[in-house]
């Protein structure tokens, strides 16, 4: 027999008040990544991919390494929350779920760094 | 207290095609996710340098790279498509059953027509002979 009262057995159960900050975000990395995705797959398939310099001398061009920069920093924030919504959703155990929450975390942040940091070595070298 | 139910309820539902629509932009999504992490890998290869970068683009020559390119492909393309027709449901729009299934129609058309433009792209880009084609 809990002797809590059932006021006190909600409280602090309801919602965080996270939620729309997360959907809001979502939603406008997800409008920032149409042009910036287009821009990127378009001009990628124009490039000779297999030749090493060309590709290189594109993307150290400082207005194409921007872009770059912020198509990976958007992608990466646009993903982890995906990604954590989808984990949320699906992996109940409370152990697992963290864990998964955390990894993810860690390995977006990792990619967006490299990423971030390879153009930045491409455009400043 | 006992464990309270917690959304997607996925059990509840009639089973519709708009709802496997709805299930694969979750499952593209996390594809894409993955298509990332190999994004960050091939910048990180040009950054080491022109021998990393032979490895790398040799590695996508193998027929499963191949085979997941295409994959990361056509997930990031019907994800991309998928999301506007979210977004523009986000506006209110569009949500009545008949023009939810027909604009699920016209995103399957229109990720798999795309699909086939980059994959055909992506492989005139990959044969393409240095400093034969104007960057």
């Amino acid at each position: 027999m809990s002797l809590r009262s059932p006021l006190g057995k909600v409280l602090g159960r309801g919602s965080a008040g996270e939620g729309v900050g997360h959907w809001w975000v979502q939603r406008v990395t997800a409008v920032a990544l149409i042009p910036l995705t287009l821009w990127f797959a378009w001009s990628l398939l124009g490039l000779p991919l297999q030749s090493y310099d060309a590709v290189r001398g594109w993307l150290g061009q400082p207005w194409v390494a921007v872009l770059a920069i912020l198509l990976v920093l958007t992608l990466a924030w646009h993903s982890k929350l995906g990604v954590q919504v989808v984990i949320e959703d699906y992996v109940h155990g409370k152990g697992a779920k963290t864990t998964m929450l955390l990894l993810s975390t860690f390995v977006h942040v990792a990619a967006a760094v490299a990423a971030v940091f390879a153009v930045m070595l491409l455009a400043l070298s | 207290m006992p464990p309270r139910p917690l959304s997607p309820h996925l059990g509840v539902y009639k089973f519709m095609y708009t709802l496997s629509l709805s299930i694969l932009h979750r499952i593209t999504g996390v594809a894409a996710s993955v298509g990332f992490l190999v994004l960050a890998w091939w910048l990180m290869a040009l950054a080491t340098g022109h021998d990393a970068y032979d490895r790398a683009m040799r590695l996508l020559d193998t027929p499963l790279a191949k085979l997941l390119l295409v994959g990361f492909t056509f997930s990031f393309v019907y994800h991309f498509c998928n999301g506007i027709r979210h977004l523009v449901w986000d506006t209110g729009r569009g949500m009545e059953r008949a023009q939810a299934r027909r604009s699920g129609y016209f995103v399957i058309v229109a990720a798999l027509l795309l699909t086939a433009l980059a994959v055909w792209l992506g492989c005139r880009a990959l044969a393409a002979v240095p400093g034969g084609v104007a960057p």
